[in-house]
């Protein structure tokens, strides 16, 4: 059991599985940077969280919801979680795009299905996942598979933030490319990652070679 | 995405600023002047002894990421409001560390020095190719700097105490202030440089040394806040209440390649003169209020410059400069980069 003072925000799980060393960025060194996507999530959980909570006919849905497991050591909020009259809690996380190749939004409903089921002391079988690119519902069922990636991802995570280390970059076009944090991590510098020093020394030597009759071009 | 943004810079003394929705406001005497999107500014730089803001200003600069310093009418920089103390924990602690480590602070300093000198060298060069064949006794003055500082960077590699780098730097620094009237082309008497002064600066060179050096320690002071080191605590410069040491440290690779180069162009083109100076009783030389104007829109136009950044191998604009070596920095104290690699112009 872990206490409240150290638990790890199911967000971290996301950008680990997107990224570990995102995930460092964002929750060791406290870096974040806005771009283009992720203000679009913002303003879309904004709206998420908005409004009051509201009953129909046979479901109550409660928006922003905090939620916590001691038992898993984490602790987030829920865009909006439906409590259906038939006893189901569905749990509805809200994202910008489509569904991705990586599982990280699966395990970012399923954590927080974790720690409702820890608070409510019942079973959740699966939640949805809308995506505003396709401005529709997709069904995720918590299986076993997904629980135990979670637990997995939550203690990958508890690590990292414990030791404070941030993982190398590794460049990857696609995935780098996209990333809000992509100045602040610099991943394609790191290809001198042993040879920052060789580097310089390197570059000193070619700038104390140039002379006074050579033209080295404008700086 | 951090973009290369304006600074703002007010300098109308009695002038108020204040937030208007999403933007700044500059107010005086009752009127407003003028009007400026928060999201079109990283810095905010007041020069006066009567220039006031908003706490709601100061707030949302703050949130916005904009720096807002105060300097007194000659551009010594006396505060800057921000947040709270934000970034990682860890690496301040690293940096500290390092800071109190000789053997760590001086491979960081040698090759801030080593780059300052460097980039002085190629100030000195450029001079040379450029003006050097009007005359015999300015080509000889300046390859004879530009050796010294050669041998002198050579020596920065073999130092193993800070004292020692500071000494080479000294040596150097003296050369290179002592070729600088070579630098000047325009023959003006009444401009020249003996010297480099500071308390008070003793000739319009040094005056507009002066002043430009603030703007640029603004600018690194700023950088190494946005990416969560303490400006205060530095490796060369040694630790004093008040005083922004990193950040000196920080100027060192640029001081020549940003700012004396602004300094030298001013003047080469005659968009200063000895007129736009003023000398007080005391021999103390002072930049006119009028003229200030003048250095403030080179400074920007010389920012927008781009160039490709030797190590990161993008083209960035000089005024990212401050910005992108602060994370590389910051890099190498996290242990991503084996050294740092200080900025080395062409």
């Amino acid at each position: 059991m872990f206490d409240e003072d150290h638990l790890v925000a199911i967000s971290a799980l996301q950008h680990w599985l997107y990224c570990p060393r995102q995930c460092a960025l964002i929750h060791v060194e406290r870096a974040w940077e806005e771009n283009k996507f992720t203000a679009q999530g913002r303003v879309m959980h904004e709206r998420a969280h908005e409004g009051p909570n509201e009953s129909r006919p046979g479901i109550r849905i409660t928006r922003g919801l905090p939620v916590r497991s001691l038992g898993l050591g984490l602790s987030g909020q829920c865009d909006v979680v439906e409590f259906h009259t038939d006893g189901r809690v569905v749990p509805v996380e809200y994202k910008r795009g489509k569904p991705k190749a990586h599982r990280a939004d699966e395990v970012q409903l399923c954590a927080q299905a974790l720690c409702l089921e820890e608070m409510l002391g019942g079973a959740i079988e699966g939640g949805c996942l809308y995506y505003g690119e396709r401005r529709r519902r997709t069904p995720v069922n918590f299986d076993h598979e997904l629980r135990d990636l979670v637990t997995v991802t939550a203690s990958s995570v508890r690590e990292c933030l414990t030791t404070g280390t941030t993982p190398p970059a590794e460049y990857e076009p696609r995935r780098c490319d996209a990333c809000s944090l992509i100045e602040l991590c610099q991943p394609r510098s790191l290809r001198f990652r042993r040879g920052a020093a060789a580097w310089f020394q390197q570059r000193l030597r070619a700038a104390m070679a140039t002379d006074v009759n050579a033209d080295p071009g404008d700086s | 995405m951090k973009k290369h943004l304006n600074t703002l810079f007010v300098t109308m003394e009695g002038a108020y600023l204040r937030k208007d929705g999403a933007a700044v406001e500059i107010r005086h005497d009752g009127e407003s002047k003028l009007r400026v999107p928060l999201h079109n500014l990283e810095g905010i730089a007041c020069f006066g002894w009567d220039i006031g803001a908003s706490a709601s200003l100061i707030a949302a600069c703050a949130e916005a990421g904009v720096a807002i310093s105060f300097h007194n009418p000659h551009g010594k920089f006396m505060a800057a409001t921000r947040g709270y103390t934000s970034g990682n924990v860890l690496l301040r602690r690293e940096q500290y560390r390092r800071a109190d480590h000789e053997p760590a602070a001086v491979a960081i300093a040698a090759n801030m020095l080593a780059a300052k000198l460097s980039n002085s060298r190629q100030v000195m060069m450029r001079a040379a190719r450029d003006h050097g064949d009007k005359s015999a006794t300015r080509a000889f003055a300046l390859s004879q700097a530009a050796d010294f500082l050669a041998v002198r960077i050579g020596l920065l590699g073999r130092a193993t105490s800070l004292d020692s780098l500071r000494g080479i730097e000294g040596d150097a620094a003296a050369a290179y202030f002592a070729a600088f009237p070579h630098l000047l082309v325009n023959h003006d008497p009444a401009i020249a440089i003996t010297g480099r002064s500071r308390r008070p600066p003793l000739d319009p060179v040094n005056a507009l040394l002066s002043f430009l050096y603030s703007l640029l320690m603004h600018d690194c002071r700023s950088a190494l806040e946005s990416c969560g080191l303490d400006p205060q605590c530095g490796f060369l410069h040694r630790d004093r209440p008040g005083r922004p040491s990193l950040a000196l440290d920080l100027m060192e690779e640029f001081r020549s390649f940003l700012a004396d180069r602004v300094a030298l162009t001013l003047f080469n083109r005659r968009q200063l003169t000895a007129t736009d100076f003023r000398t007080e009783e005391s021999g103390a030389v002072l930049l006119k209020d009028d003229s200030r104007k003048a250095v403030l829109v080179a400074w920007q136009e010389r920012k927008q410059d781009e160039i490709t950044h030797p190590f990161l191998d993008e083209t960035v604009t000089v005024g990212m400069l401050p910005q992108l070596q602060a994370r590389l920095l910051a890099r190498h104290l996290r242990g991503d980069l084996d050294a740092y690699p200080a900025f080395l112009s062409k």
